[in-house]
């Protein structure tokens, strides 16, 4: 995965693009730019119109009733609804992020600042090799080693301490939303590592100077200074990594179970709305069973699209703070 | 010889020092290498309380890393390296087990670009106390109060001290930094080329504002500017490269600002000051 190229995408103004092009081009430039981001706000409105479009049956089947029940019965009563799946993508996603922000960051953080230099160079290229190993990898290697050695003892553990917790209920399965979980996190990791080792690399020395010569310690120069004066960017890295978590698809088909359990404790098997779709489009017999299918999809794009939009509004607020300043 | 306009600012100048000098800071025998670049070789350097000396010298003698080296910020970059000792109030702080936060704290530092942070002028302002463990709201309301006023900036922002400190023009920003500076109240203020980035007008309000700060503070001032020099500072130290083949620069002449201007030992110092440094 190209990270240099993720991070120059990641700021770019998606409201009032065009007008800002048009100020900023100039001539056949201006008028390249302007179609190419006309074909790209096309793209995104013919995907959502796709979706929309083909999942006519069973929207018009079960209405709103489709987010909220738990049937998935192709074979007999025909009935569907996603709750199952919007469950597991977000209970997954939400673990992966609560796991993944403090060690990215603080990955970063060491990178960027503490590190003494013959380490950096090394360890930031791992960081980055890791982002671009493919999913299916991480797939490999989290049946095959990652939830025998690690989820099934630490599920173990859970469920002995916390089991009384309808989140940590048994029984223990190896493939669970846990192991998806965690898996993903894993994967996001160098994502959310590598963007914002940059972020705080491009700060300019004259704050860390500023700081430390106010008398602030290294931690709080880097806590008082740094993650504030980074904010808008370093959300932009853990949006980023959020982005990755609703989507992955392959590695979480491999090790979350992919049953309709309809429990919430993470230690059982769960299935997310991109595992469902890869894996039951094919068999997809029936035309309401398609249409079920792709409304779930429906589902996940549009969360992707509000959960940008939050993130934007959120970054653009925290940007003008540091008006003047943005360093992405 | 002279520039007539440094001459009359000489003259006119009332000096209000004391008679017997109190010794702030001391430089002594300090070198500062960055990895095998000796940047300053052998510099010795008193520095009296209450007062401000002015380092001048050629672009690349060494002024900002003896500057630096005063309250450690040295320390930073990677590869530099310190010899000699410099003393605050008769105690070393090149020894291990100084402790480098304090000593930031007792001398401040204001840069030759102004680097506000990105946060409100009262949080600027207010960001030194609250290490310092005040977070009282009444105490830091004075203390942003005083330290704005002190910096002569009070006026100007005193109804908008919740924007963001980057909104202020440049030399106002320099100001808010100064004020900054300030608030945690450090002994010896140290100041960079505080107004290179700035014009004409605002140069002059950060000058006046030294005449008065040195009341309450030691202030050493690094500047490119003569003029500046002969107008602000009490005491002046000449820096030069000492040995064309090494490029190390040292304070080759260190006396009152009268003298080193109107008076200088050493011919290299009149060639500077007349502007006959080629
Ligand atoms: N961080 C650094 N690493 C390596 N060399 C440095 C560093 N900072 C300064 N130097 C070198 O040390 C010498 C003195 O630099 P310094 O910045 O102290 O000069 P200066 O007198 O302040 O110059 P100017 O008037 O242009 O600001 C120069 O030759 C410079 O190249
Ligand atoms: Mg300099």
């Amino acid at each position: 995965m190209n990270l240099a190229l993720q991070k120059s995408e990641l700021p770019a103004p998606r409201i009032g693009v065009i007008r800002r092009l048009w100020d900023h081009g100039d001539g056949s430039y201006r008028f390249f730019l302007v179609v190419a981001s006309l074909l790209l706000i096309g793209l995104v409105m013919a995907i959502g119109y796709e979706l929309w479009q083909n999942s006519a049956l069973s929207r018009h089947a079960f209405g709103w009733k489709f987010l909220t029940t738990s049937d998935w019965d192709p074979a007999i009563e025909n009935k569907f609804g996603a709750l199952p799946f919007i469950l597991g993508t977000l209970m997954t996603s939400i673990l992966a992020l609560i796991v993944a922000i403090p060690l990215s960051i603080g990955t970063a953080i060491f990178l960027a600042e503490l590190a003494p230099d013959w380490l950096r160079q090394p360890l930031g290229f791992l960081v980055e090799l890791l982002a671009a190993v493919p999913s299916v990898i991480y797939g490999l290697w989290g049946l095959f080693v990652f939830i025998p050695v690690f989820v099934r003892p630490a599920a173990q553990f859970l469920n002995r301490e916390f089991g009384f917790l309808p989140l940590f209920a048994g029984p223990i399965f190896g493939p669970s939303r846990f192991a998806a979980g965690i898996l993903l996190a894993i994967m996001v990791f160098p994502t959310i590592a590598a963007v914002s080792r940059d972020v705080l690399r491009a700060i300019p020395n004259s704050q860390r100077e500023a700081a430390l010569a106010m008398g602030a310690t290294q931690w709080e120069m880097i806590s008082q200074i740094l993650l504030p004066y980074g904010g808008s960017g370093l959300l932009g890295a853990i949006i980023l990594g959020l982005g990755r978590a609703l989507g992955e698809t392959i590695a979480v088909t491999m090790v979350i179970g992919n049953n309709l359990d309809l429990s919430i404790s993470l230690l059982h098997p769960g299935y997310t709305m991109a595992s469902v779709i890869a894996n039951e489009f094919t068999e997809a017999t029936s035309d309401l069973y398609l249409q079920a299918l792709i409304e779930i999809g429906l589902i996940l794009f549009a969360i992707t699209l509000v959960i940008n939009f939050i993130a934007r509004l959120l970054i653009w607020r925290l940007a003008r703070q540091t008006k003047g300043e943005a360093h992405l | 010889m002279l520039m007539t306009s440094q001459v009359s600012f000489l003259i006119n100048k009332k000096h209000e020092k004391n008679d017997e000098k109190t010794l702030k800071m001391k430089i002594e025998n300090l070198s500062v290498y960055y990895r095998n670049f000796r940047a300053i070789e052998m510099v010795n350097l008193p520095i009296y309380a209450q007062s401000i000396t002015a380092i001048i010298g050629p672009s690349g003698c060494g002024k900002s890393t003896l500057l630096r080296a005063l309250n450690r910020m040295n320390d930073l970059v990677p590869g530099a390296r310190t010899e000699g000792q410099v003393f605050l109030d008769g105690m070393p702080i090149y020894v291990p087990n100084v402790d480098v936060v304090e000593i930031r704290r007792r001398i401040g530092m204001v840069f030759q670009r102004p680097n506000p942070f990105p946060k409100s002028i009262y949080d600027n302002v207010a960001y030194g106390p609250r290490l310092l463990g005040i977070h009282s709201r009444a105490k830091l309301d004075e203390i942003v109060e005083r330290s704005l006023l002190a910096a002569a900036l009070w006026d100007e922002v005193n109804d908008k001290l919740d924007q963001s400190g980057l909104s202020l023009s440049g030399g106002q920003q320099q100001r808010l930094c100064i004020a900054r500076a300030i608030a945690i109240q450090p002994e010896v203020i140290l100041m960079d080329e505080p107004a290179s980035a700035l014009d004409p007008i605002a140069t002059l309000k950060i000058e006046e504002l030294m005449g008065a700060l040195k009341k309450a503070y030691t202030i050493v001032i690094v500047t490119h500017n003569m003029q500046q020099a002969a107008r602000v500072s009490d005491y002046t130290a000449m820096m030069m490269l000492s040995d064309q083949a090494e490029r190390s620069g040292t304070v080759i002449e260190f006396g009152e600002t009268e003298q080193i201007f109107l008076n200088p030992k050493d011919k290299r110092t009149e060639d500077y000051v007349t502007g006959r440094f080629g």
